[in-house]
């Protein structure tokens, strides 16, 4: 019985390497490498950015893929945790041999395995939005969501106004909050904003009522949070609850109907900068970005029946920039793709018009955000 | 002072739901000698159930419906596991509550994917306040302080005067001598796994609303709850509710006075420094609270 069971075994094994070879000289996929974090803290980011993956993938295999070869997209679930993120660019790097590695969803994990791919020359292209990503420069690191400064300017700017010089500043102690922090206080300077109140708080906080008596007690005229985690929804609760009345500026972030669902009629009025997925509907006809956020939204919405979210954007840019330069390159050697995408210009993605070059590895200008708001539980356009 | 009692209510409310994880601990240990660390998977078990619950049926029976189902989960697992493992150490134990809390939070991630929900308000909704002594907060926090506060009655009623309390008594003070006198331990370590399930689903449904529920919460409070659980003094459940109340308002007043991203070391610089002092806890026996080999 042993005997029959090992040569049944190894007649399907021996059948299954065949018909690999058979496939493999013309057939053989380009392997996209992806870490999300699918799970865990970063779930909002990651789970929409995974799911938009896949399906970009299945789309364009089911157009007869890219250079006549299918793509094979190779996804890991960090877990949000950059210590796994770490293990798993080691392993999509010497194990599967990707071409080019998309994510992670956010900046600390992106900042771990940054030196990683830069050594192995790998083309990293990060879904996660901290400035430090792309400045200083790494030849091989690209990153698509908008830069952290740009959207600490867009705030400030509009705080400025509204009037509004006193502020309350809160972060998460996520890579994202911290790297926002900076450049909040480093802005500040710059655009003479009084920092009243700093606060730092761990991310996965329940309640938050103590540190924002602390910020009530100094008087502010605004808050500013700065995190990804469920904060975004607790903070908003919080402050009406304890009767802090002053407006809420949030970071692009915020970008998830469902945060907005989680805070309920807290959310009314909260201001932040985004892409103009969100907004997709409202823009004229003649929006440059108009096509591909109509598309990306359509499908997205009609392939998980839930709603988009700016995350989910990040990738779908993320793949977008890579398989233009692929196709630019004519070629999947990874030099030459690497090359390609520092010379795409004027392409339209979900975060803005890309335009990338040799010193810019985000091709994202200002003009790439609008100040949003909430408005009877959906996103608008924020107008004073 | 305004600002003081706002802290204050600040506290009471995290330290009300780290309490009811504290009595939860010290009511297996006392009668069992072990640490069982998926104690916050049963607060997050009660949020989870609560909210899917609450779709089909009205609030007050959701909550009901939650606290018995994890209940009964509490005890399923202490027949399943612990009953047939007993000829093993404590150690032993411990460690597999460890793999239990990870089983059951992969679990309620497949169940319930990694999205973070809530219950609706019990009064009002959101932004709701009521104005108290010149602090202001969310009517929820009654909810949380009347709830897990009658809980912990109704608790401490059980063990005095109900004949299964005393046996839990008995069985926490000396477990062979219980045993002799006729009591079935087996049983009444059953029903303590069942109660401090179903105190800890308490504690999920009612925080839900404010803090959220997520399928990862319950190990941040397995910690914070044992801290309080040590503070008070292990194996002594009331005792946990003194820790847990401790421990929430150290974590408030701290941010007054430093920044916020201190608040835990400064929770758990105090019980460093009380566990100098006092080894066994506030209100811990001296010899009573040694591991025992069952």
């Amino acid at each position: 019985m042993k005997r029959l069971l090992t040569t049944i075994l190894a007649g399907i094994t021996a059948a299954g390497m065949a018909m690999a070879a058979d496939e493999k000289p013309a057939q053989e996929p380009i392997k996209i490498g992806a870490i999300f974090g699918v799970t865990g803290p970063a779930a909002f980011l990651g789970a929409p950015e995974a799911k938009t993956a896949e399906m970009l993938v299945d789309q364009l295999n089911a157009k007869g893929g890219l250079l006549g070869r299918k793509l094979q997209l190779v996804l890991k679930d960090s877990g949000g945790s950059p210590e796994k993120a770490v293990s798993f660019a080691k392993q999509l790097i010497e194990e599967d041999k990707v071409l080019a590695i998309i994510g992670p969803s956010t900046s600390g994990e992106t900042m771990q395995i940054k030196p990683i791919c830069e050594n192995a020359k790998m083309i990293l292209i990060s879904c996660a939005a901290a400035e430090v990503i792309v400045n200083p420069l790494a030849k091989y690191v690209f990153k698509v969501p908008q830069k952290d400064s740009q959207a600490v300017t867009w705030i400030y700017n509009t705080m400025k106004a509204a009037g509004i010089t006193k502020i309350g500043i809160l972060s998460d102690n996520s890579g994202f909050g911290q790297a926002g922090k900076a450049q909040l206080e480093q802005l500040a300077k710059v655009q003479g904003m009084e920092i009243a109140a700093d606060e730092v708080y761990d991310k996965a906080a329940k309640d938050l009522t103590d540190i924002l008596t602390k910020v009530k007690a100094r008087d502010v005229q605004a808050v500013v949070n700065w995190s990804i985690v469920p904060a975004q929804s607790i903070i908003p609760k919080n402050m009406k609850q304890i009767g802090l009345n002053v407006p809420l500026y949030q970071s692009h972030g915020f970008g998830n109907v469902k945060y907005v669902k989680a805070a309920g009629e807290a959310a009314e009025g909260i201001i932040f900068p985004s892409g103009r997925l969100l907004v997709a509907e409202s823009l004229p006809a003649d929006n440059p970005q108009k096509a591909v956020l109509m598309a990306y939204k359509h499908d997205y919405e009609s392939r998980y029946k839930e709603d988009v979210s700016t995350f989910g954007g990040h990738a779908y840019d993320a793949v977008l920039v890579l398989t233009s330069a692929i196709q630019k390159a004519g070629s999947t050697d990874r030099d030459k793709v690497r090359d390609a995408i520092e010379t795409l210009k004027g392409l339209p993605g979900t975060a803005g018009i890309f335009n990338f070059s040799p010193e810019d590895h985000n091709g994202l200008a200002l003009d790439a955000f609008e100040m949003l708001t909430v408005k009877d539980g959906k996103f608008a356009e924020y107008k004073k | 002072m305004a600002e003081f009692f706002q802290y204050a209510l600040s506290g009471v409310t995290m330290g009300s739901i780290y309490a009811a994880v504290a009595v939860g601990f010290n009511l297996i240990y006392g009668t069992t000698g072990i640490l069982n660390f998926a104690q916050g998977e049963f607060v997050m078990l009660g949020g989870m159930i609560a909210v899917s619950l609450a779709a089909f049926m009205p609030l007050p029976l959701a909550v009901a419906a939650a606290m018995l189902i994890v209940a009964l989960c509490g005890g399923a697992l202490e027949i399943l596991f612990f009953r047939r493992l007993r000829s093993h150490s404590a150690l032993h134990m411990i460690v597999i509550t460890i793999g239990l809390s990870i089983v059951v939070r992969e679990a309620a991630l497949h169940v319930w994917d990694e999205s973070v929900r809530s219950l609706p308000y019990f009064t009002g909704n959101e932004c709701s306040s009521v104005h108290l002594a010149g602090a202001a907060l969310s009517p929820q926090v009654f909810w949380v302080l009347g709830t897990v506060g009658l809980a912990v009655l109704v608790l401490h009623t059980f063990f005095r005067y109900s004949l299964a309390g005393k046996a839990m008594r008995a069985c926490a003070s000396n477990y062979e001598a219980a045993m002799l006198v006729g009591i079935n331990t087996a049983n009444v370590r059953t029903l303590a796994f069942s109660v401090s399930a179903g105190l800890g689903a308490l504690a999920g449904c009612v925080i839900s609303p404010i803090g959220m529920t997520q399928y990862d919460m319950g190990t941040d409070l397995a910690i914070k709850g044992f801290a309080a659980a040590i503070l008070g003094g292990l194996g002594n459940p009331m005792a946990g509710v003194a820790g847990g109340l401790l421990v929430g308002l150290a974590e408030s007043y701290s941010v007054k006075f430093l920044p916020a991203a201190y608040k835990d070391a400064t929770a758990f610089a105090i019980l460093l420094l009380v566990l100098f002092v006092r080894p066994h806890g506030l209100f811990g026996r001296r010899q009573g609270s040694a591991v025992r080999e069952a």
